[in-house]
């Protein structure tokens, strides 16, 4: 208990901003941001994410932008375990065959308003894996995609940029 | 003959055996090429008296040149340093081989593989579901990793016939494969009589991406980016593992200081991997302050790696007989410095989680995985370790990691507290290790060579943070894939996770699923 205590007294706030410079810019776009997600999805906006064929980087990326370091939730943005709690999809991975059906459903489960966000290069049309005998569509052959966020893995810091840029533009 | 001493010890149980070829290629290979008939035999006494599990086992279609099919069946044998073959050259009509299955636990899931990926029949194995082809997608009677499939033709799809208990009182519980966290897919079928688990049977291959077939074509340097994608948390692993095989096949050694580099990342790779693990362990118990510390921790170790290589997972920096890594003093003290402050960090979450008596009750006696359990299915990597099973490749084999006094950890008790442990110690023994190499590592001289297009097939290996990365290549002779196996751990691994759970409820299953922390990415290719 008192290593706690002592721990969480010595490490203080960790979080950070994207870059230093951009600090007051950024907290500002969160605080726009929130107000948007307020007046768009009431309070805040929850995430699904769904690999559908990822080496798993993508994931720890995503991840990361939950750690005390990026931590997204205080833009209002969480994530969550059900489809059925989610107003947009997170999509990973090339689309494996295997997971077609799976993704469809996840996707059917979510109340409307809802949009899909794919994340990585492999999600885009399959990356280093297109041409496989088991990656036969693309993500957006089976779900809509609103947002795309490329990199293999993308950053945290590209992952949130990316959030905020697409929420201010296109769902102000 | 080469490999007498192997062949005495077979002799001494099967006095009739007679190898048709017995070759060393490298030094640290040898393959033994047997009849029909006696290849079952043969595994069985190397299985029994190397004491080793099948560490890797597949085929490859040789057809095109040699009318047949070949499967390779690979041992370890620790006190030699060196790895086991045995070949068998496989008509291409009616193409069959004795099942192992029966005997050797560790074999039965790569016989699997061979039959849904060649039509091989693995004749007297009694499970021939598919693991990663799901029937529900993929007709039967294609075989995709045959050369002379192209696409599919007509066949059956089918539903997958799960394992049933049954009984009164049993109930069963699907999850997945999307699952609540941002996890990989994997669907798991629990039989439960009450609370207790009495059955779990996990279906895999969710995130199966062809990546074998997608190797065959490329150049050595080429698939050296598709190997850094297999597993995403293992990209040095995976990237060593296949290095080393194109480099054997090349003939030619990478100089000390490559050798320095490739060992300080893959033990970053361990560190940042074992820490994520020990903070998920806690989240899963819901202590949630140790959890946001460990992620401090793996994001400084990821920053530290973006610093050093330009990647945060370490990816795009190994090359083919060399790597692009300078390690020059300014790095080497920028690195010891964050590895300093990590370690404190590190140091101050291990008392948090040895003082909470709650925690450490909780997974103590958790998800327990004996050892005799853990060696008849031949569960390896940390994971292994964790119930007594001393298997580590950095040990066995001739490196670096020798004069640097690289001690094994093992545990004994195979439950989730065991394997934290083995993940504590390790962390700070990498830790160790890195200072240990920076050391050296200036007087390190850098000799490194080209790769030149040969033809040949070699096994690479290498420890990753799960355990033992296989890479098998085999190149034509204009240095053209022909064939690659890739073993991941995890596919040694995943049934053991299935026997830990055996006795435990299903809200601990999480729990004992982080504690291995199996990857779905590498298991599904
Ligand atoms: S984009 Fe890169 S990191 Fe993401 S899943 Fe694909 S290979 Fe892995």
């Amino acid at each position: 208990m008192y290593s706690i205590i002592k721990t969480r007294l010595l490490k203080k706030i960790v979080t950070r901003s994207l870059k230093p410079e951009q600090a007051a810019a950024l907290e500002s776009i969160g605080l726009e941001l929130k107000k948007e997600i307020r007046r768009k999805f009431g309070r805040s906006l929850h995430l699904r994410e769904v690999d559908t064929g990822s080496c798993g980087a993508c994931e720890s990326e995503i991840m990361a932008v939950n750690n005390p370091i990026y931590d997204l939730q205080r833009f209002g943005i969480n994530f969550v375990a059900s489809p059925r709690h989610a107003d947009a999809l997170m999509v990973t991975g090339p689309l494996s065959k295997n997971m077609e059906i799976a993704l469809k459903k996840t996707y059917d489960a979510m109340p409307e308003p809802k949009f899909v966000i794919t994340v990585g290069d492999c999600a885009l049309d399959g990356g280093l894996f297109k041409g496989s005998y088991y990656i036969d569509k693309k993500i957006n052959e089976i779900v809509p995609v609103a947002l795309h966020i490329s990199g293999c893995p993308p950053s945290p810091s590209r992952i949130m940029q990316a959030l905020l840029d697409f929420m201010r533009k296109e769902l102000a | 003959m080469p490999g007498t001493d192997l062949i005495t010890i077979i002799n001494n149980k099967q006095p009739n055996f007679k190898a048709i070829a017995v070759t060393i290629p490298y030094a640290d290979e040898i393959v033994i090429q047997v009849k029909a008939e006696d290849f079952r035999k043969v595994c069985l006494v190397l299985h029994e008296s190397l004491s080793s599990p099948v560490m890797a086992f597949f085929a490859v279609d040789d057809r095109q040149k040699q009318a047949k099919f070949t499967i390779y069946c690979y041992f370890l044998n620790i006190p030699q340093g060196q790895w086991v073959a045995v070949s068998l050259d496989i008509p291409s009509v009616d193409p069959y081989f004795d099942s192992l299955a029966k005997d050797i636990y560790s074999a039965h899931l790569f016989e699997r593989e061979i039959w849904e990926m060649f039509g091989l029949e693995p004749r007297g194995n009694p499970d021939l579901r598919r693991l990663r082809l799901h029937d529900e997608v993929w007709p039967t009677g294609n075989y995709p990793l045959r050369k002379d499939f192209r696409e599919i033709i007509a066949g059956e799809k089918k539903d997958y016939k799960f394992a049933r208990v049954e009984g009164e009182g049993i109930f069963e519980v699907p999850v997945g494969p999307v699952h609540a966290g941002i996890i990989g897919p994997g669907h798991f079928r629990f039989s439960v009589a009450g609370e207790p688990i009495i059955h779990l049977e996990s279906r895999l291959g969710f995130t199966h991406r062809g990546v074998e077939k997608l190797f065959e074509g490329k150049s050595l340097a080429a698939g050296l980016l598709l190997a850094e994608c297999v597993s995403g948390d293992s990209v040095i692993a995976h990237s060593l593992a296949y290095s080393l095989a194109a480099e054997k096949i090349a003939g030619i050694t990478i100089g000390k200081k490559t050798a320095y580099c490739r060992a300080i990342v893959l033990e970053l790779e361990r560190m940042y991997n074992h820490v994520n693990d020990i903070g998920g362990i806690a989240l899963d118990v819901g202590f949630s302050f140790p959890a946001a510390l460990a992620a401090i921790i793996k994001e400084s170790i990821l920053q530290a790696n973006e610093k050093l290589t330009g990647s945060r997972y370490l990816k795009g920096m190994n090359k083919l007989g060399g790597i692009s890594l300078e390690m020059n003093p300014e790095q080497q003290e920028e690195l010891t410095a964050a590895l300093s402050k990590i370690k404190e960090d590190f140091t101050a979450l291990v008392e948090i989680l040895d003082n909470s008596v709650s925690f450490v009750d909780r997974v103590d006696g958790t998800g327990t995985l004996k050892m005799e359990i853990a060696e008849d299915l031949g569960v390896l990597g940390l994971a292994g370790r964790a119930a007594g099973v001393k298997i580590d490749l950095r040990k066995h084999f001739p490196s670096l990691y020798h004069e640097a006094k690289h001690k094994i950890i093992t545990g004994r008790a195979g439950d989730v507290l065991a394997r934290l442990k083995v993940r504590i110690e390790e962390f700070n023994e990498s830790g160790r290790l890195i200072a240990e190499f920076l050391n050296k590592i200036s007087s390190a001289e850098t000799e490194d060579s080209k790769i030149n297009p040969v033809s040949g097939k070699a096994l690479g290996y290498s420890e990753g943070w799960r355990g033992p990365v296989l890479y098998w290549l085999k190149t034509n002779p204009a240095g053209i894939i022909e064939r690659c196996k890739i073993t991941d751990p995890s596919f040694h691994n995943w049934p053991g996770l299935s026997y830990a759970v055996i006795g435990e409820i299903i809200p601990d299953f999480p729990l004992c699923n982080k504690s291995f922390d199996l990857s779905y990415a590498g298991n599904d290719l």
